[in-house]
């Protein structure tokens, strides 16, 4: 197999990993082909999760854009809240069939924490998270949640304490117990297999909204908006379009206080390549490689990689990459929250705010798709403090 | 023979393991840590491994993390590293020099620029922790092309096969990780330690060395005994933060590296 996208991903990682990373390979093509693996995930996917879900006509938000027809992907009505729970059914069920006794996770703004957390109590495993102390206490509703749920969640103090640091010591852990442990990497970065089985897993998004546009406008979309921080949303998402040329697929990097003021998120904006979690991507650095702390207003794009496909993809021009800053995501916020009454989460709201720069620039006949990928409830503390400081 | 080969061969002669101290190079300032790696060659030392902090180093404790975090925020970078690597080159001609460091510090030098340097500085060769096999073509290349030696790691994870193929067409030596996790002191080496090196000497064209959880006279004496070298790092790393520390800790260790008559 390729584990490269061009002269991104690979498999820069410890030797003591590799034969696990082998390994898991390995199982996952195999599984890949078993009817049963497919059959036990979509069933789990339709009545656990609930899929598929909507494509969701925003009419009000539309009208006040004056342009082109926004229809959201529903990805805040699955289980738990966000579109990662597609991904660690599959990994767990994976974890299952590898006869994996114990599982571990990285988590920024906690989503992916509670999706795995979810999963080890529907299977009955035990479930380590790791969460960088600054989102611990930024998200402490989803830190709640996975205790609730019988998970340990480990406070990282080391480094920036975010989601980076979170990854490398979920890394650590994972070096010191695989095979018998499973890390459950929430994103599309890290070593191959991980970007190709997540975006695997995630392309249920893409697919369902690819069948669901059509049957509802009669036409493929014009334009697919996703916020990306490591990319898992906007991959799975991008997956059932990317053989579809006429489609622009816009990917949303956070601008935090702006890319000039050196307090952002956005990678393929405002980094250079290098090697970080087992991938070779963009990357935020120092000159001299060292990884620089990452802002943005929003835990769950707070890192300074991306997925490497992502990184290909943007060198390719096969998608496009914005930025959206802290207010332009929470303006959009807003407006949702007003306009439909839907509270989005703050990730989700940079691609809400990338479509509302683009759809009153197209003509009414044009589609866009934002892909809503989570509910906001666990951001409610975050934009009170953040409109404080703000006015 | 070059600097590596003298230095195993001269080890071999006089009946005693390789000793290679990891420094944390820029722990806790550039100056003091050229001190330590003096008082670590002064007191025994064959081999020099020059850690190069990172930003976030996935496959070392909590010792050699914080270490290289101080490292960063006093200042250290790989270029005021390499000038300190120069000056330990003039003032040891002798001892072994191999730069350790993650990946993304090497790349963002460029690694063509980087292998040039090192020639340059006369440092022997270098170990990139999260390059494995499949990775490693990319600084392999340079690494020939300017005389250094790439120094692969094997792990207990490692099959028989895949071993061989990390160690068969390689230079200078291996470096086998004692166990199954990151880097740091432990009571007691496994238990397996002797069965697996063995294998892997069977194989190796080069000397093979042994890190990871070496803190003692005693745990450097079980494995200078199956073992072309032992590697101590973080045991050092934390003897660097206490005056006087490190110079007692090196003669320990390099007593335990002497092997029993054979």
């Amino acid at each position: 197999m390729n584990t490269h996208y061009g002269i991104y991903g690979g498999q820069y990682i410890a030797e003591t990993l590799m034969p696990t990373l082998k390994e898991l390979e390995r199982q996952y093509l195999l599984a890949k082909e078993d009817a049963s693996f497919h059959a036990e995930m979509d069933d789990l996917l339709r009545h656990y999760i609930g899929r598929e879900s909507p494509l969701y006509f925003a009419k009000r938000l539309t009208e006040y854009c004056g342009g082109a027809q926004i229809f959201l992907k529903r990805e805040d009505l699955n289980h738990t809240g966000a579109h990662k729970v597609n991904n660690t059914l599959g990994q767990v069920l994976l974890a299952r069939r590898m006869g994996c006794k114990r599982l571990i996770a990285e988590t920024g703004a906690g989503m992916h924490g509670v999706a795995t957390a979810t999963m080890a109590a529907l299977f009955g495993m035990p479930c380590e998270v790791f969460m960088g102390a600054v989102d611990v206490e930024r998200q402490a509703p989803n830190v709640e949640r996975m205790e609730c749920l019988g998970t340990t969640v480990r406070s990282i103090t080391e480094g920036s304490a975010t989601l980076k640091d979170a990854m490398n010591a979920a890394i650590r852990e994972w070096t010191a117990t695989a095979p018998e442990t499973f890390y459950v990497i929430g994103t599309v970065a890290g070593p191959y297999p991980y970007p190709m089985m997540v975006k695997d897993f995630q392309s249920v998004i893409g697919h369902e909204a690819r069948r669901q546009c059509l049957e509802q406008t009669g036409k493929l979309p014009d334009e697919v908006i996703a916020c990306v921080g490591g990319g898992s949303n906007a991959i799975g998402i991008f997956a059932g379009f990317e053989n579809d040329t006429s489609v622009r697929l816009t990917g949303v990097e956070a601008g935090g206080e702006g890319v000039a003021t050196g307090n952002h998120a956005a990678s393929i904006n405002g980094g250079k390549v290098g090697v970080l979690h087992g991938a070779k991507t963009y990357l935020l650095q120092r000159p001299d490689g060292q990884v620089t702390p990452t802002y943005s207003v929003s835990a769950g794009l707070d890192y300074p990689g991306v997925g490497p496909e992502h990184a290909y993809w943007a060198d390719l021009g096969k998608a496009h990459y914005e930025v959206i800053n802290d207010d332009e995501a929470i303006h959009a916020f807003d407006l949702l929250c007003r306009l439909e009454g839907i509270i989005p989460a703050l990730e989700s709201s940079h691609a809400v705010a990338q479509a509302l720069k683009s759809a009153p620039q197209r003509p009414k006949t044009d589609v866009i798709i934002v892909n809503l990928s989570g509910r906001g409830d666990k951001d409610m503390e975050n934009i009170r403090e953040w409109k404080k400081h703000h006015r | 023979m070059n600097r590596i080969e003298s230095i195993f061969s001269r080890c071999h002669a006089e009946n005693h393991a390789a000793l290679i101290i990891f420094a944390e190079a820029g722990y806790p300032d550039l100056k003091q840590s050229e001190q330590d790696i003096d008082t670590a060659i002064e007191n025994g030392a064959d081999i020099i491994e020059l850690g190069i902090p990172f930003s976030d180093p996935m496959a070392d404790g909590p010792v050699i993390s914080a270490a290289g975090q101080t490292a960063i925020e006093h200042g250290a970078t790989l270029v005021n590293i390499l000038e300190m690597a120069a000056r330990i080159r003039q003032k040891h001609p002798e001892t072994g020099l191999v730069l350790f460091s993650y990946f993304n510090v090497m790349y963002n030098y460029g690694l063509e620029a980087l292998c040039a340097e090192l020639q340059r500085i006369g440092v022997d060769g270098i170990l990139a922790v999260d390059l494995p096999l499949e990775e490693r073509d990319e600084l392999l290349a340079p690494c020939r092309a300017h005389d250094l030696h790439l120094i692969p790691l094997v792990s207990p994870a490692t099959s028989a096969e895949r071993a061989h193929a990390i160690v068969q067409d390689i230079t200078g030596f291996v470096y086998y990780v004692s166990v199954r996790g990151i880097t740091g002191a432990r009571a007691a080496m496994p238990p397996e330690l002797a069965k697996n090196l063995a294998q892997l000497r069977e194989i190796s064209p080069v000397p093979v060395v042994v890190g990871f959880g070496i803190a003692s006279r005693d745990s450097a004496h079980i494995v200078a005994s199956c073992a072309d070298g032992v590697v101590v790092g973080s045991a050092f790393v934390s003897a660097c933060a206490q005056p006087g520390q490190a110079a007692a800790l090196v003669r320990e260790l390099r007593a335990g590296c002497v092997r029993e008559n054979s």
